[in-house]
């Protein structure tokens, strides 16, 4: 397995005034998932686009299996995108469209018929060799789509935003058969989303995009856990931020004055400074506990709640704490609103789950 | 609501009867059996009719008409669709003030732009003739034949290009298997209106011709002579046939290629 299968060197690129990508560099394994995560506007489209080679770098260079594609057009790139519109050509039928880029590959008429016809069972689509886009459903074009570019085996397979224009349910199946596709056939995919939930269930590792810069590179569950900035855990899950400032350090460990909570002995994962108010807590609402009783957490506040919504699998609770002039937002799968007595409640939360990050 | 409906109706008879009835005398009078147009009408005869196939000058101009039609619409139609493609695809420098130079011979009274031709084409010592008309049709078609391309590919997903070189095509490539195809719809319906503006043009030709008459510029020569009248009705008859099902075939393939390009547009959504 190579390690730096794509290598993306000091890119930059400027459109006008704006750093659409702004001298990014990181690494793609081969065979991986890779998902490129951020709102709308951070630069990743751009940066699928420049490998794509449907823009070129201001600056950098690009690398894909040791040959440097920074300069070549996009039909000489051994990458193949599914785009967000799928893009299927309308006057050539599913089978017409699927043959498109086999043309210059030099394949026998056996050969041809032979990748059609696998990839049309590998994207489940026997039967419709005859149809026309228009004819098609959405789930049933992004099919199309992904077939046009897996029959050419590229080396990498580039994807921008391919669900964004299905609706949840089927969404959520594509998610899983994308993966399990993806895995069976060992292609690098590159993955473009703004979908938060979509990048953390699909894949092996995920760069979170924001101002055309890398805020983190790194598994789903490190994101999650250990969001090394206030931009990343904003951006993953849902979470709450505390103001707080640092104390003494203790090697692994620093002290943090956390507002209305009081001071607490913290891991220092990112080693930020001591005596800094240029800091913020985080606590995710899933990690805290919501109960009519006091419980013996590391942190356990008198709380009265204010608002909650009702979610199906679970309820979220808005609530204010003594101490704290913010809103907390606490989800539990145990309660419903009627459970309290007054709106009178206890938020506990463990000191493991505080992560201590910079504001900026 | 009824009353105002039928103050509509009246209103829309009028308008088309205002527009169309002088149009519709020429092929009633055309099949009249006499030299004046004038009523009451004095007889059924197709007499107009074949004095009209006999007449070699006549031949001579339709020929002449056909050619600078052909060489405007292709010539204007290609510069057009070259023209529309860069103005709804990419962003330059100076678009707006070329969009308005191509679109200028629409706003120039057609005398002025004749006589500037005119004067600059006899000054550079070149005989008049079908070649300065040709000329002069092609800046005039150009305009007309670029709003109708520009209707066609300013609605066109520019990712099915992006999608054909991504799957090998170089840029000529992607324009013959991709573009061409789906701009087609357009590009026959801006040669077909183009050709229709140059075989009807007058003043341009009436400048330009010299001695080698298109049609417009025959029928007028004719008018001078009460006797010649008849058959130049029975030509503009066979014209209006024509140029509708040119006009109306040219709006039917403009439309099969927009509401496809509406229901994509539908079914995206």
């Amino acid at each position: 397995m190579n390690n730096s299968f794509i290598q993306i060197n000091n890119i930059s690129k400027h459109f006008a005034d704006v750093k659409a990508v702004d001298d990014v560099s990181f690494e793609i394994k081969e065979g991986e998932f890779f998902s490129l995560l951020g709102p709308s506007g951070c630069g990743k489209t751009t940066l699928l686009r420049l490998l794509a080679g449907f823009e070129y770098p201001t600056s950098g260079n690009l690398l894909i299996d040791g040959t440097d594609i920074t300069a070549l057009p996009p039909d000489k790139r051994p990458t193949n995108m599914v785009f967000q519109n799928y893009a299927i050509f309308p006057h050539l039928n599913v089978e017409k469209n699927i043959q498109f880029g086999l043309r210059k590959l030099g394949l026998s008429n056996n050969e041809i018929d032979k990748r059609v016809k696998d990839v049309l069972l590998l994207v489940k689509l026997e039967g419709y060799e005859e149809r026309f886009s228009n004819q098609l459903s959405g789930g049933q074009r992004q099919r199309v789509a992904l077939a046009r570019a897996l029959v050419r085996q590229p080396k990498v397979l580039l994807l921008d935003e391919p669900l964004g224009a299905l609706d949840k349910k089927l969404r959520d199946e594509m998610q899983l058969e994308l993966r399990t596709l993806q895995k069976n056939i060992g292609i690098t995919f590159v993955f473009v989303t703004h979908d938060q939930q979509e990048a953390i269930s699909m894949s092996d590792r995920v760069a979170v995009m924001n101002d055309g810069k890398i805020q983190q590179l790194s598994v789903p569950n490190e994101l999650y856990k250990n969001p090394e900035n206030i931009f990343v855990s904003d951006f993953i899950g849902e979470t709450n931020f505390l103001k707080a400032e640092t104390k003494s350090s203790h090697g692994e460990f620093i002290n943090v004055l956390i507002e209305g909570l009081g001071e607490f002995k913290i891991k220092n994962n990112l080693n930020i400074i001591a005596n800094s108010s240029d800091v913020v807590c985080s606590v995710r609402p899933e990690s805290m506990m919501i109960s009519k009783e006091k419980s013996d957490w590391d942190i356990c506040l008198d709380a009265k709640i204010c608002q909650t919504s009702y979610l199906g699998e679970m309820t979220r609770f808005y609530v204010e704490a003594k101490g704290i002039d913010k809103i907390i937002t606490v989800s539990s799968q145990h309660f419903d609103n009627k459970s309290f007595h007054n709106n009178e409640c206890f938020v506990s939360m463990s000191l493991e789950d505080i992560s201590l990050l910079n504001k900026k | 609501m009824n009353e105002k409906n039928s103050t509509l109706l009246i209103y829309t008879l009028l308008y088309f009867g205002f527009l169309y009835v002088p149009v519709l005398f020429l092929p009633i009078f055309s099949f009249n059996d006499a030299n004046y147009m004038s009523f009451p009408l004095a007889g059924f005869t197709t007499e107009h009719y074949e004095e009209m196939w006999s007449k070699r000058n006549l031949h001579k101009a339709l020929w002449a008409s056909i050619k600078v039609g052909v060489v405007a619409s292709v010539v204007s139609t290609t510069i057009a669709l070259f023209a529309a493609k860069a103005f709804a695809r990419y962003k330059f420098r100076g678009k707006k003030i070329s969009y308005g130079a191509i679109m200028m011979p629409f706003l120039i009274p057609e005398i002025i732009l004749a006589v500037a031709i005119l004067v600059i084409w006899v000054n550079l010592g070149f005989k008049l003739g079908l070649v300065p008309v040709t000329i002069g049709h092609t800046l005039f078609c150009t305009p007309f034949a670029m709003l109708i391309l520009l209707a066609r590919i300013e609605g066109f997903d520019f990712s099915l290009e992006e999608a054909s070189r991504d799957l090998g095509e170089n840029a000529w490539g992607t324009f013959f298997r991709v573009s061409f195809p789906l701009y087609l719809p357009g590009i026959v319906a801006a040669l077909l209106l183009s050709f229709i503006i140059s075989f009807d043009e007058f003043i341009l030709a009436f400048f330009l011709t010299g001695s080698d008459a298109t049609l417009p510029m025959y029928m007028w020569g004719q008018m001078r002579f009460v006797q010649k009248l008849p058959h130049v009705l029975a030509l503009g008859a066979v014209i209006i046939v024509f140029t509708t099902f040119i006009v109306l075939f040219a709006f039917w393939l403009r439309n099969i290629g927009q509401g496809k390009a509406k229901k994509d547009i539908a079914i995206k959504l």
